[in-house]
């Protein structure tokens, strides 16, 4: 036994283990709070209170929810295909929940699940996964609004993804490096915020795209397609795909914290408690998603394609090429 | 480890590839092969080749076959149901080309080349990645290709959007009778 225990790749393999572990319930926690963030703060922009029944000010709504959508019918409707019906709410989570396995909390080896030398591209890889599930789960359900939110949700994740991978590139650039610990490193005197400011406008526009948040929730624009994908969708199917898109919102922003933001990067704290630094930024970033969902009108769809293709794919070509020749200028003059 | 790795993705990808062609939805077979190209990823990351493997996964698994999906899903084909002369021919050439690989295959395992790179350049398969390696000898060594390649990408793009846009903002749709030209 202790024979196998020492065995580097079985320690590996347990400590990323313990990680995930802790990842995956620390994600669900602050995923039920956010939702009742989201409600909290909704209710005070629109002048009302939000949930304040259960528990002291509502805070134990999410648990009641999550309860309630655990004995709520499953129903699967006639000439559904059946599989992928089931498969397609999984498919919604794993991709977000993969994605926090690069992402650096803090400068310590433990705040980590692993350091990978093509981090960014990972995460790039995931996000393009997303699509699969809003596709998938719109089409399956035999459903026509459930197939035209499927439909409009993968010309709208495909167009945005471009836009998003190449505004990443400038802090590429600047970084030297995919790994997102060499980035978060390179940012410990100034954040890339600083030096792309219109790359980070970009990222988080493209990234309120990429998880079918408001103004951007098109595929389920209730307005006029019901619920779009998950019309059909019941029981705590609808409740994971709720979970991937939070999921994904915070995966986004714990990128967005890395790339733009400085990562665990701040002044006062000690190294051991630097993470904090990361948290604080995430929840600010967290606190933004909500404040546009509540603030802006949804885009029509004509909108969201000029938008996507005619304004942000060739800014963030631009900023690629500005970036790269302001860099070639600073070490060649 | 890496043994025990190969083998669960090689498993998994000549399962999932032979799946793709097995299974009689059209939207079934297209998500085997989303399967097939990532477990192709795994075994890409097991040689070093990281790079390959994520961007195996972006454009392959990212974006192409989502195009697919949305076609196949567009087309609504629930199931192949052609018969008749039509599945016979189609049957003949597909046996007629796949002895043809057959034998290209037996002919190609027969030479010792066949085998892989009988050594890997170290400086590809360092711990820092391939990364940095890989856009070195795109941007010196293989610039022209490369270039030339983007040029018919850049090609491909226009004339999809010229056969997209129609004839000229005169253009008629199918179906319609064309308008009678205005005299100049």
């Amino acid at each position: 036994m202790a024979a196998l225990w020492n065995d580097p790749n079985v320690q590996l393999v347990f400590w990323a283990l313990v990680k995930i572990l802790i990842i995956l319930h620390v994600m669900l926690g602050v995923v039920s709070y956010m939702i009742y963030a989201e409600r909290k703060i909704a209710g005070h922009m629109q002048a009302r209170v939000g949930p304040n029944r259960v528990g002291p000010f509502g805070l134990f709504q999410p648990i009641a929810d999550v309860a309630k959508l655990f004995f709520k019918e499953e129903f699967t409707p006639d000439g559904a295909n059946k599989v992928i019906f089931h498969i397609a709410p999984m498919l919604a989570v794993i991709p977000a929940l993969v994605t926090f396995a690069v992402v650096p909390f803090g400068p310590q080896d433990a705040l980590r699940v692993t350091d990978i030398n093509v981090g960014l591209l990972l995460f790039l890889a995931m996000s393009s996964l997303g699509v699969y599930a809003i596709t998938l789960g719109g089409w399956s359900s035999n459903n026509k609004y459930a197939l035209l939110g499927g439909l409009r949700s993968s010309a709208q994740m495909i167009s945005y993804e471009l836009a998003m991978g190449l505004s990443t590139i400038g802090v590429l650039l600047m970084a030297g490096s995919l790994s997102l610990v060499d980035i978060v490193h390179a940012q410990e005197r100034w954040w890339f915020v600083v030096f792309q400011p219109v790359a980070f406008l970009i990222f988080m526009i493209t990234a309120l795209a990429e998880t079918n948040r408001a103004p951007f929730d098109l595929p389920e624009a209730e307005a006029e397609l019901v619920a779009g994908f998950h019309t059909e969708y019941s029981s705590m199917k609808f409740g994971l795909f709720f979970l991937g898109e939070f999921a994904n919102v915070i995966s986004i922003s714990c990128i967005a914290v890395t790339l733009f933001l400085g990562g665990w990067n701040g002044p006062w704290l000690p190294e051991s408690l630097q993470f904090i630094w990361f948290f604080i930024k995430l929840g600010a970033l967290l606190f933004f998603f909500i404040w546009i969902r509540w603030t802006f009108p949804r885009l029509r769809y004509d909108q969201l394609m000029n938008l996507g293709w005619k304004v942000l794919l060739p800014l963030s070509l631009a900023n690629i090429l500005f970036t790269a020749v302001l860099l070639y200028w600073r070490d060649h003059r | 480890m890496t043994p025990a790795l190969f083998i669960g993705f090689a498993a998994m990808l000549v399962a999932c590839s032979l799946m793709v062609i097995l299974h009689r939805n059209p939207v079934t077979s297209a998500l085997f092969l989303v399967l097939a190209f990532c477990s192709l990823a795994g075994v890409y990351l097991l040689l070093h080749a990281e790079f390959v493997a994520m961007v195996q996964i972006i454009v392959y698994a990212g974006a192409i076959m989502v195009l697919f999906l949305f076609v196949i899903m567009y087309l609504n084909l629930r199931r192949d149901l052609e018969s008749g002369v039509h599945i016979a021919v189609r049957r003949g050439v597909g046996w007629l080309l796949g002895a043809l690989l057959l034998a290209e295959a037996w002919v190609l395992f027969g030479h010792r080349w066949a085998q892989g790179p009988l050594a890997s350049d170290p400086s590809l398969a360092g711990p820092v990645g391939n990364t940095q390696a890989i856009g070195q000898a795109l941007y010196t060594r293989y610039l022209f290709p490369f270039e030339i390649t983007s040029m018919l990408l850049l090609v491909a793009m226009v004339g999809a959007v010229v056969i997209a846009k129609g004839r000229g903002p005169h253009a008629t749709r199918r179906g319609e009778t064309p308008q009678p030209k205005e005299p100049a």
